[in-house]
C-alpha cells in the first residue's frame, strides 16, 4: 500500500510538473508572438512606434499601387477612407491583390517612418471581406463593403 | 422537379434519423429485442436516401441546373465535368451534405462489421449516430439547403468554382479530411454507447479499437492531403500555415492519437478507462469544433465559407447537445469505473500516459492559439493574430519530448519494466543516433544545421530502437522467419506507424533546414543560381484553357551544367470570375522539390517569379503514409475478431437470460 | 470530491461555448439593417450653397442620393459618373455632403464640377446617422414618395451604374407604372 501511494504520487508530481512547464511555456510564446492589429488612422496618429511589429488592415487605394520596372519593389496606399498609409514591400504580391480590394499587411515602421511591409495577404473574395479589413473601415467610420443587391433585400 | 426529389429524399432521410435516434435506444433501455433490431434496417435507409440525395445534387451540377442556387453559386458552363461534380463539395451546403452521407457509410459499415457484437450495444452505437445524423440534416433542412432554387428566374450561367479548387487535390482532399472526422463520431459513439449501458469493462474498447484505428488513419491522410494540396496550390512553399481551418483537424488528431495509444492501455489493462472515454469524447469534439470554425465565420482564413452567424448558431447548439450532453453523462458514469491493475513507474502503462499528457498538451496549445484571438477580442475589443512562431514555440519541444518517449514506449513491458534492462537497449542507440544527427546533414548536404541534426537524431532513435527491438523479439526463436510471422499484426502496425513518425521528422527537419526561396525578376534569357541549382528562364507564351486564359513561362533547371528539366508554371485568368491564378510548376523528387511561381510580366517583357528548392519535403507526406498505413493494419489484427466472437457468446447468455427475467 | 473532478470537463466546456457564443456576434461582417423600403429620415438642415432644406424639397421623382465629401477619394472616381448622369437630366442627383467643412465642400463642387441637384450639408454627421451611412462614398436610390428602395456602398462607376442601378430604376418605374 505504501509503496503504491508512492508510486501514484511519484505520477501525479510527473503529471503536474509537466503541466506547468507547458503552461508557462505556452504563455510565454503567447505573449511573445502577439501581433497587434491597427488601422491607418491609428498609424498616422502616431499610435505605433518605429520597429514594432504589427498588422494593418485596409483597402488597396484606386490609383495608387506603383511597381518597379526592374526589380519586385512595389509601394501602394492602405486606406480606411479617412487616412492612408503607404506601403513599401518587395516580393510577388498574392493572386487576389488588387486596387479597390481589402489588404491585410504585416510589417513594421522603419527608422525613416516608412512602413516596411514583410507580408502582403489579401485573403478575400467577392463575398467576403478580412475582419480585419472591415474593422479598419468601421473604426473610420468608412466602408466599401461589397455591392448590396436590390435582390436580396 | 428532379432537385425537390433531392431534398424530398433529405427529409426521408431526416425522419429515419429520428427513428434511429429513438426506437433502437429505447429498445436497448428496456431490453426489447424487436427495437433493438430495427438499428440495422433504419440505419440502411438512412444511408440510402441520403445517397440519393447527393446523387441528385450531382446530378443537378452536370447539367448545369442553375435554378438551384447552390449550383449557380459553384459552377458554370465552361467548368470540366470532374470539377462540376466535385463542385459538389465546393461550397458550404453541399460540402456539409456530403459530410452528413460519410456519417451515413460509417453507420452503414457499423452495421455490417458489428455481427460479432451484442445487439444492445450495437443499437445504442447506432441510435447515437442517428441522434447525430438528424441533427446534422435538420441543420441543412432549416439553414443551408443545398437544394434551394431561384425563382421565378435562374440565371442563364452560374458564378463559377472558386479557381483554387479546380484541382485534383480538391477533389480528394475533403472527402478524406471528412471521412476521418466523421470516422471520430463512431469512436464517440461507441464511447456514449458503453456509458449508457454501464457495461464499463474493456470490451468496449476492443470493439472500437479497429474504428478508431481507421478513422485515425484516415484523418492523418485527410490532413496530409490538405497540407499537399495547400503546399502545391496555395504556392507559397510551405506545407503548414498554422492556419485557424488546418488546426482543428490538427487538434483531432492530436486528441485521436492520444486515443488510440490510451485505448490499448484499457483494452489490455483495463485501466484509464474515463480518460479513455473523456479522450473519445474529446477527438469528437475537435471535430464538431472545426465544422463549427469553417462554417460560422468565427476565424476568418483562407478556406472559411462566407460566414453566417445563424448557422454559427445552430451548430454551436448541436456542439452544446452533444458535447455538453456527454460530457455531463460522463461526470455521472465515470465514477463507476473502476481500475484495479497496478503498475510501476517505469512501465508502459506510464510511458503511454505520458505521450497522452504530450498530445493532450499540444493540442490544447493549438487550440489556445487559434481561438486566443477571438477571446482577447472579446475581452478588449483589439483584433491581434497569432503568427506561426507561436506554434512552432510550443509544438516542436512536445513534439521532440514526445518522440524521445515514443521509441522507449514499445520497448517496455506492462506492468514493470527493469531500468537494467532499458539502458542496456537503448545504450547504443542513443550514441548511434547522435552520430547519425551529426553525419547524414553533413554527408548528404554538406551543410551543419540545429535542426538537421536533431531531426535525423530523433529519427534514428525511433528507428534504431525498433529495429533493436525486432531483433530482441524474434533472438531466442529457432527461426528468425518464423518467429517474424509469429509477431501479431498489430505489433507491426504499431512499429510502421512509429516508422513514419521518424521519416515525418526527417522530411520537416531537413526541409525546414535547407529550403531556399527567392523571388526574382528575370528577363528572357536570364538566368539565376539557387542552392546549386541554375534555373533559366527562357521566355513565356500565352495559352487557353477551357475556361481560363494565361500565360506560361519556360524555364530550365540544371545543376552541375546537366539539365534537369524544364518547369513551365502559368498565370491564368479565370474568365467566369475574372480572378488570376498561378499555377506553380514542380519538378517533384523523392529527395527533393524545385518548383517556381510566377508573378507578372513587366513592360520590358521580364517576369516576376518565385524559385523554391525543397529538400525532403515528400518525406512529410510519405510519413503520413506510414502512420496510416500502420493503423490500419493494427485494425486488421484478427484477435479482434477471435475475440469477439467469445464474448459474443457470453453476451449472448447474458442478454438471453436478462430478456427471460424480464419477460 | 473525487466525484467532483469528474465535472471539471463539462463545466470548461460550458465555458467555452459561452466564449464561441460570444465569438460568433463579435463581427458582423454584413452591413447593419438599413432604411431599404422605409422613408427618409426627417431632416431640417441647409444645402452647401446655404440655403434650407428639408424633405419636401426633395425631388418628387426617383432620384439619387449620394454621401460624398471633399476627404473623399473614391468620390472622385465616381465623380464622372454622377456628372454625366446630372447632364443627361434623366435622374436627379441630390448629395449628401458627409462630415465635412462648408468652405472644403464648395471649393470641392467648384473645382470638380457639380453635379447635384442640391447638396444637403451634414456637418456633424446626424442625417447621416440618422440614414445609417457607412461612409462615403456610399449612394441610394429614393423612390417618388420619398422612400429609400436602394443601396449601394462604394464607389458608383459605370459597371455599377449599368448592373445594378439601370435594372433596379426599370423595376421601380414598371412598379409605379403599374400602380397607375
Amino acid at each position: 500500500m505504501e509503496l503504491h501511494r508512492r508510486k501514484r504520487l511519484g505520477i501525479i508530481l510527473f503529471i503536474t510538473a509537466g503541466l506547468s512547464v507547458a503552461i508557462g511555456l505556452t504563455l510565454y510564446a503567447l505573449s511573445q508572438n502577439i501581433d497587434l492589429f491597427f488601422t491607418p488612422t491609428q498609424i498616422a496618429a502616431g499610435e505605433v512606434q518605429a520597429g514594432q511589429r504589427i498588422r494593418v488592415g485596409g483597402m488597396v487605394k484606386e490609383g495608387s499601387f506603383v511597381s518597379a520596372e526592374d526589380s519586385l519593389k512595389v509601394s501602394f496606399a492602405a486606406t480606411d477612407y479617412a487616412n492612408d498609409v503607404t506601403i513599401y514591400y518587395e516580393g510577388i504580391l498574392p493572386d487576389l491583390f488588387r486596387e479597390g480590394q481589402g489588404v491585410v499587411v504585416e510589417g513594421a515602421i522603419d527608422a525613416a517612418g516608412l512602413f516596411q511591409a514583410s507580408r502582403v495577404l489579401a485573403k478575400h473574395d467577392e463575398n467576403y471581406m478580412s475582419v480585419e479589413v472591415k474593422a479598419a473601415l468601421d473604426a473610420a467610420g468608412a466602408t466599401a463593403e461589397n455591392h448590396t443587391s436590390l435582390a436580396e433585400n | 422537379m428532379i432537385p425537390e426529389l433531392g431534398q424530398f429524399s433529405l427529409i426521408l432521410a431526416f425522419c429515419l434519423s429520428v427513428l434511429l435516434g429513438t426506437l433502437p435506444l429505447i429498445g436497448a433501455s428496456r431490453n426489447h429485442l424487436l427495437w433493438m433490431n430495427l438499428c440495422r434496417p433504419l440505419t440502411a435507409g438512412v444511408f440510402v436516401f441520403l445517397g440519393i440525395s447527393i446523387s441528385i445534387l450531382a446530378y443537378a451540377f452536370a447539367t448545369d441546373d442553375f435554378s438551384v442556387q447552390f449550383v449557380a453559386q459553384h459552377s458554370n458552363t465552361l467548368l470540366p465535368i470532374q470539377y462540376k461534380l466535385t463542385a459538389v463539395w465546393g461550397g458550404h451546403e453541399g460540402s456539409f451534405l456530403l459530410w452528413t452521407f460519410m456519417l451515413g457509410g460509417w453507420m452503414l459499415a457499423v452495421s455490417v462489421f458489428s455481427k460479432s457484437m451484442p445487439i444492445d450495444f450495437v443499437a445504442r452505437v447506432l441510435g447515437v449516430l442517428g441522434i447525430l445524423c438528424a441533427a446534422y440534416i435538420l441543420f441543412m433542412l432549416a439553414t443551408s439547403n443545398p437544394f434551394d432554387r431561384i425563382v421565378p428566374l435562374p440565371p442563364a450561367d452560374g458564378a463559377d468554382l472558386n479557381s483554387a479548387l479546380q484541382d485534383f487535390g480538391f477533389i480528394i482532399h475533403p472527402p478524406t479530411l471528412y471521412m476521418g472526422y466523421v470516422g471520430f463520431s463512431v469512436v464517440f459513439a461507441f464511447a456514449i454507447a458503453a456509458l449508457l449501458s454501464g457495461r464499463l469493462d474493456a470490451a468496449w474498447a476492443r470493439w472500437s479499437r479497429p474504428w478508431a484505428n481507421v478513422a485515425w488513419a484516415i484523418l492523418t491522410i485527410g490532413i496530409a492531403l490538405g497540407s499537399w494540396w495547400a503546399y502545391y496550390e496555395l504556392g507559397w512553399g510551405g506545407w503548414w500555415a498554422w492556419d485557424p481551418v488546418e488546426n482543428p483537424p490538427l487538434i483531432t488528431w492530436l486528441f485521436g492519437t492520444a486515443l488510440i495509444h490510451s485505448l490499448a492501455v484499457t483494452e489490455k489493462r483495463g485501466i484509464f478507462k474515463s480518460w479513455t472515454v473523456l479522450l473519445a469524447i474529446l477527438a469528437f469534439s475537435g471535430s464538431l469544433l472545426g465544422t463549427f470554425i469553417t462554417r460560422s465565420g468565427l476565424l476568418t482564413s483562407v478556406h472559411a465559407f462566407a460566414s453566417d452567424p445563424t448557422r454559427g448558431f445552430f451548430i454551436l447548439v448541436i456542439l452544446g447537445v452533444a458535447v455538453g450532453g456527454s460530457l455531463l453523462l460522463f461526470a455521472l458514469r465515470a465514477p463507476m469505473m473502476k481500475s484495479e491493475a497496478r503498475f510501476d513507474l517505469v512501465s508502459r502503462e506510464v510511458l503511454i500516459l505520458g505521450n497522452n499528457v504530450l498530445l493532450v498538451v499540444a493540442a490544447a496549445s493549438v487550440f489556445l492559439g487559434t481561438l486566443f484571438p477571438m477571446v482577447y477580442q472579446a475581452i478588449t475589443d483589439d483584433l491581434i493574430s497569432i503568427g506561426p512562431p507561436y506554434f512552432n514555440a510550443i509544438f516542436v519541444p512536445l513534439m521532440i519530448l514526445l518522440v524521445l518517449l515514443l521509441a522507449v514506449g514499445p520497448l517496455c513491458r506492462w506492468k514493470r519494466t527493469s531500468i537494467a534492462y532499458l539502458s542496456r537497449q537503448l545504450g547504443k542507440v542513443v550514441l548511434a543516433s547522435l552520430a547519425l544527427g551529426v553525419l547524414i546533414p553533413l554527408v548528404v548536404l554538406l551543410e551543419f544545421s540545429l535542426a538537421a541534426t536533431v531531426s535525423v537524431a530523433l529519427a534514428a532513435w525511433i528507428s534504431l530502437s525498433l529495429l533493436g527491438d525486432l531483433a530482441n523479439k524474434t533472438a531466442n526463436k529457432s527461426s528468425r522467419a518464423k518467429a517474424l510471422k509469429a509477431l501479431p499484426l498489430s505489433y507491426y502496425g504499431m512499429q510502421i506507424a512509429h516508422l513514419g513518425a521518424a521519416v515525418m521528422l526527417i522530411g520537416i527537419g531537413l526541409t525546414s533546414a535547407f529550403s531556399y526561396e527567392k523571388s526574382v525578376l528575370l528577363s528572357p534569357g536570364q538566368s539565376i543560381d539557387l542552392g546549386n541549382y541554375v534555373f533559366m528562364f527562357n521566355g513565356s507564351t500565352a495559352v487557353t484553357g477551357p475556361n481560363y486564359v494565361g500565360n506560361e513561362a519556360d524555364i530550365s533547371v540544371s545543376k552541375n551544367d546537366r539539365p534537369i528539366g524544364n518547369l513551365k508554371p502559368q498565370r491564368r485568368l479565370y474568365l467566369a470570375s475574372g480572378t488570376p491564378s498561378t499555377e506553380m510548376a514542380i519538378d517533384a523528387g523523392f529527395f527533393r522539390d524545385l518548383f517556381v511561381t510566377l508573378g507578372e510580366e513587366k513592360e520590358s517583357g521580364a517576369w516576376s517569379m518565385t524559385i523554391y528548392v525543397k529538400p525532403f519535403i515528400r518525406w512529410i507526406w510519405l510519413g503520413a503514409i506510414f502512420m496510416a498505413f500502420g493503423g490500419v493494419i493494427a485494425a486488421g489484427d484478427k484477435r479482434y475478431r477471435r475475440l469477439r466472437k467469445r464474448e459474443l457468446e457470453r453476451a449472448a447468455t447474458e442478454l438471453s437470460g436478462e430478456l427471460q427475467t424480464a419477460s | 470530491m473525487s466525484k467532483l473532478k469528474y465535472y471539471i470537463p463539462v463545466i470548461s466546456f460550458f465555458a467555452l461555448a459561452l466564449v464561441l457564443w460570444r465569438g460568433l456576434y463579435l463581427d458582423p461582417k454584413e452591413l447593419p439593417s438599413m432604411l431599404i423600403d422605409k422613408p427618409m429620415p426627417p431632416f431640417a438642415l441647409t444645402t452647401v450653397a446655404g440655403s434650407e432644406v428639408a424633405n419636401e424639397d426633395l425631388p418628387d421623382q426617383i432620384f439619387l442620393l449620394n454621401v460624398w465629401g471633399s476627404y473623399c477619394l473614391p468620390c472622385l472616381i465616381e465623380h464622372p459618373t454622377l456628372m454625366r448622369l446630372s447632364e443627361e437630366g434623366d435622374i436627379p442627383v441630390v448629395g449628401v455632403n458627409y462630415r465635412d467643412r462648408q468652405d472644403l465642400a464648395v471649393d470641392w463642387l467648384e473645382d470638380n464640377g457639380n453635379p447635384f441637384a442640391f447638396s444637403i450639408l451634414d456637418e456633424d454627421g446626424r442625417f447621416g446617422i440618422d440614414l445609417g451611412v457607412y461612409g462615403a462614398p456610399e449612394t441610394y436610390l429614393v423612390d417618388e414618395n420619398g422612400v429609400i428602395r436602394f443601396r449601394h456602398v462604394s464607389v458608383l462607376d459605370e459597371s455599377v451604374w449599368e448592373e445594378e442601378f439601370v435594372p433596379a430604376i426599370a423595376e421601380l418605374r414598371g412598379e409605379s407604372f403599374g400602380n397607375e
